[in-house]
């Protein structure tokens, strides 16, 4: 027992401090471990900052050190008047700024363009930000509502008639059509070898086209009733109003549970009273401002939101019919997606210019922009539809044979089950697809529309302006509105998808 | 006494059902009836207002047109052409426009991007900062963009040919494009292709051999000094003997521009330049994914065998990562043709450009022309994806055995 104690060992004094450790934070620990921890590091080191030195430096001195930022005119910017070595030439991009934005749109008018760019963004924020509620809502004003007066305001104009109106005429053309088809086999029938059966065939689409034509005689005859009346745009809308509400009670459920959905509707057409009633499109509506003079821009975000907005109905119908079981249907869609993604954007876009407008009847003339539009919502809607497929890959079977099991059919399924789960899933990948299409839109200034790129090379035509940093300060400038634009979305679509995944991260 | 299974009954009203509907059953058959009606329908409208259009506009349909005189000229040919040549030289011309730029953007685009991935996973803080600005720059900016910037901005400041920037007194860029020294065959050129050829042959051959042994075997033979000797000792061998297989001729600056050499237009120049950094981009992306998809265990393991670090990147990691990167890469491969088609912008004369472009403006022949450029592009990625689809089949085959 002593000898423990004795053997027992009580320092006395303190230990001397030891070093500190070798910092491995901070910037000093940055440099010790990840920039000149070795010899091929240092070497490393110097490479990338000798390659940052040679281009962030002139790039800086050209944007802001060298630059001359007042003027009236070229002279301003050439080294013999500033005495240097000029750099970028701001005063050309301030002369040239309205036009980069609005194009040739009148100054009068621009304020609409302004408007239709707020209501936008006060729309689009909400829905980006995932905390706020009435996402349902909030999508269905920007997805539909918002379109439909953005046209109008930027466009202008006012209209004749109202959903009843375009439904008669709708079915009409399309009963001439039949009709006509039919005529046109009875005739080709008087010489070809199977001239009976083709015959045949051609009286009974004629009859067929005779009996649908019986059959929207009241539409039709209503149509042109109100058209007599003194206020046909409102006598019309209160028919629809009508019509429709009464079709959603009842659909809705009848006396029972109809009441919600005829609340919903009365109240959309109480705003859509409001907003023809607001911009008088019953009396012709704002002046029209044709689209060969927007620019800049503006065709730049229009020509993109436009084709989102399309090609998302697109896709998801696509990526429905390639997952259908009904082969025809499978096989056209698989057809129509290959074949778009197979092609060249640009190659899509002389289709839709120089092609299509043989597709249609001679006497409908379709708008240079409006024939862009449909290019490109083609061609987005093909690849939205693989997005959307991948979404709808990602749901496990379990899902549509436990609504199977519930007894629900096809549509409900898809609609209330795979579809909302599966988008959830795409939102990435939409905002990914929506940044290559925003850059995909500079494309439409080769078939002779001036979105921003267009505007910018078309103002490098005038002499005005005409000076050796012109181009390259005018590249700076678009660049940075293109980067901010992709660069913004593409954080955003990381924020989506770190949010989704929240539960995979450990 | 044995019991035979009785065969099932033949169900042939259930089976006609199948074949005709799918699993939809008599509901799946109406519904293509449906919509094969729409689709007719759509059809028929299309071909008569066509017709009905064309023969407005005086247009005699059909590929009759391909044999007429062109008429126009075109700067930069593989094939000897002229004005007098036909619509189909035209398209011919420009097809192998197209596929020059895209088979040098490829390779550019190729060797930036495997760079700028490395230097991303390099160790080195500052060079990873340097590839990631790189590839966030390029990404989000569009390439229409990039090739209007390289053409108009960059190659239009350059210097005019009496004030070229001259590199190595051998080749001069000026805002004429590029000038670099053009090869002529002489006498030795024959035998040196011979060898050269047989070289790479008998060098192939002993890969597969101590491939062969290494795995038989567990030989380790070494080849490669036998191999040196074959691709370059034999041609020079060659060349000792037969004389030199060509000589360069150098351009010379003559009047207001240069003569001699031959000249890459700066159209080619400005596209590629443009379409191979913005694809390095992308395959920066693809191939850091693949390398950093190859878990880190597998690094470790081979380090734990004794094997070097780039030994063990060689032998391990970059298999399997290949396994990852090779679909993608293939799929910019494809990009970068089609994306090549925004050469008509800078007026390269490209399939579209020149086909789709100044042809179709000379004759009218819109469906034909259109149709005839679609598919080519068509075809190229069907073909592609093709061949993606048998490369996925043997990757999976080999992973399941």
């Amino acid at each position: 027992m002593s000898d423990v104690i004795s053997s027992s060992f009580v320092r006395q004094d303190l230990l001397a401090e030891r070093p500190a450790p070798v910092k491995t934070t901070g910037f000093i620990g940055l440099m010790r471990t990840r920039l000149f921890n070795s010899p091929t590091n240092i070497l490393l080191t110097i490479v990338g900052a000798l390659l940052l030195w040679f281009t962030i430096v002139p790039s800086v001195k050209f944007l802001l050190v060298d630059a001359v930022w007042s003027g009236k005119d070229r002279t301003a910017c050439l080294a013999e008047n500033a005495g240097f070595a000029v750099g970028a030439c701001w005063p050309y991009i301030q002369a040239k700024l309205p036009q980069l934005i609005y194009g040739f749109y009148p100054e009068a008018e621009r304020w609409r363009v302004n408007l239709t760019l707020l209501l936008a963004v006060v729309l689009l924020l909400p829905l980006l930000i995932p905390r706020l509620p009435a996402k349902s809502l909030n999508a269905g004003l920007f997805f539909v509502a918002f379109p439909v007066v953005a046209f109008f305001l930027l466009h202008g104009g006012g209209i004749k008639g109202f959903g009843l109106s375009w439904t008669a005429g709708l079915l009409q053309l399309f009963d001439e059509s039949i009709v006509g088809a039919g005529q046109a086999l009875i005739t080709s029938g008087r010489t070809s070898a199977v001239g009976p059966l083709l015959w045949a065939l051609g009286s009974l689409i004629v009859l067929l086209g005779t009996l649908i034509h019986w059959l929207i005689f009241p539409l039709t005859w209503l149509r042109d009733y109100l058209q007599g009346t003194g206020q046909p745009v409102w006598a019309d809308f209160a028919v629809t109003a009508a019509i429709v509400c009464l079709i959603a009670f009842a659909l809705g459920g009848g006396v029972r549970t109809g009441g919600r959905a005829l609340a919903s509707s009365i109240a959309t057409f109480i705003g859509i009273a409001i907003v023809i009633r607001l911009m008088d499109l019953d009396h012709g509506g704002l002046p029209i401002v044709t689209t060969n003079l927007w620019g800049g821009l503006l065709v730049t975000l229009v020509v993109s939101v436009t084709g989102i907005v399309t090609s998302l109905p697109i896709g998801i119908a696509l990526a429905l019919g390639r997952r259908s079981t009904i082969p025809l249907i499978r096989i056209f869609s698989i057809a129509f997606i290959e074949f778009w993604r197979g092609v060249p954007l640009i190659t899509v876009l002389f289709f839709a210019t120089y092609m299509l407008p043989l597709f249609l009847p001679g006497n409908f003339t379709v708008d240079g922009l409006v024939r862009a539009l449909i290019g490109i919502a083609l061609f987005t809607g093909a690849y939205q539809a693989e997005n959307v497929r991948g979404g709808l890959a990602a749901i496990p079977r379990g899902q549509s044979e436990a609504a199977a099991a519930l007894g629900l059919s096809w549509w409900k399924t898809t609609s209330l089950i795979v579809l909302p789960q599966g988008l959830r899933h795409v939102i990435p990948n939409l905002v990914n697809s929506f940044i290559s299409l925003f850059k995909d839109t500079s494309l439409v200034s080769i078939v002779a529309l001036f979105d921003l790129l267009g505007s910018l090379r078309a103002s490098f035509a005038d002499p005005k302006w005409s000076t050796p940093s012109t181009a390259f300060t005018g590249f700076a400038f678009a660049g940075i509105i293109y980067f901010l634009f992709c660069f913004g979305m593409s954080r955003y679509s990381l924020f989506v998808e770190h949010r989704l995944n929240a539960h995979r991260r450990n | 006494m044995s019991t035979e299974a009785r065969k099932p009954p033949p169900q042939i009203a259930l089976k006609i059902r199948r074949i005709l509907g799918g699993k939809a059953g008599w509901n799946g058959v109406a519904v293509q009836f449906a919509f094969a009606a729409i689709l007719g329908w759509i059809g028929y409208e299309i071909v008569s207002n066509a017709r009905a259009n064309l023969e407005n506009q005086h247009i005699a349909a059909g590929f009759g047109f391909l044999r007429n005189n062109a008429g126009f000229d075109v700067n930069q040919t593989l094939i000897s052409y002229t004005g007098s040549d036909t619509f189909l030289r035209v398209f011919v011309v420009g097809l192998l426009n197209t596929l020059v730029v895209s088979v040098v953007g490829i390779v550019f685009a190729t060797v930036i991007g495997f760079i700028v991935a490395l230097c991303r996973l390099s160790p080195n803080w500052l060079l990873s900062r340097v590839g990631e600005i790189y590839v966030e720059v390029i990404r989000n900016l569009p390439l229409l963009f990039q090739i209007l910037f390289w053409y108009l901005a960059v190659l239009a400041a350059l210097p005019n040919p009496r004030q070229s920037i001259s590199l190595f007194g051998i080749a001069f860029i000026s805002n004429r494009g590029l000038v670099i020294p053009s090869p002529i065959g002489q006498s030795g050129l024959a035998p040196f292709l011979a060898v050269l050829a047989l070289g790479i042959v008998a060098s192939l051959a002993l890969r597969v051999y101590a491939r062969r042994a290494l795995f038989q075997r567990g030989q380790v033979i070494r080849i490669w000094p036998s191999v040196l000797a074959l691709l370059f000792g034999l041609p020079l061998a060659t060349m000792l003997v037969f004389g030199l297989p060509f000589t360069f001729e150098l351009p010379q600056l003559r009047g207001f521009n240069f003569a001699g050499g031959s000249r890459i237009i700066p159209e080619f120049v400005a596209l590629t330049v443009a379409l191979a950094t913005y694809t390095a981009a992308f395959i920066a992306e693809i191939v850091r994914a693949g390398i950093l998809s190859v878990h880190k265990g597998q690094m470790e393991a081979g380090s734990s065998l004794g094997l070097s670090r780039g030994a063990t990147l060689r032998l391990i990691v970059v298999p399997q990562a290949m396994r990852v990167i090779v679909p993608p890469l293939t799929n910019q491969y494809l990009n970068l043709t089609k994306n090549s088609s925004l050469a008509v912008a800078i007026g390269y004369p490209d399939l579209v450009s020149v086909f789709a472009g100044t042809s179709l403006s000379q004759t009218g022949q819109a469906i034909e022309i259109i149709a005839m450029t679609m598919g080519v592009y068509l075809l190229i990625s069907l073909l592609t994806s093709a061949i993606m689809s048998v490369y996925g089949w043997r990757v999976s085959r080999s992973l399941g055995a």
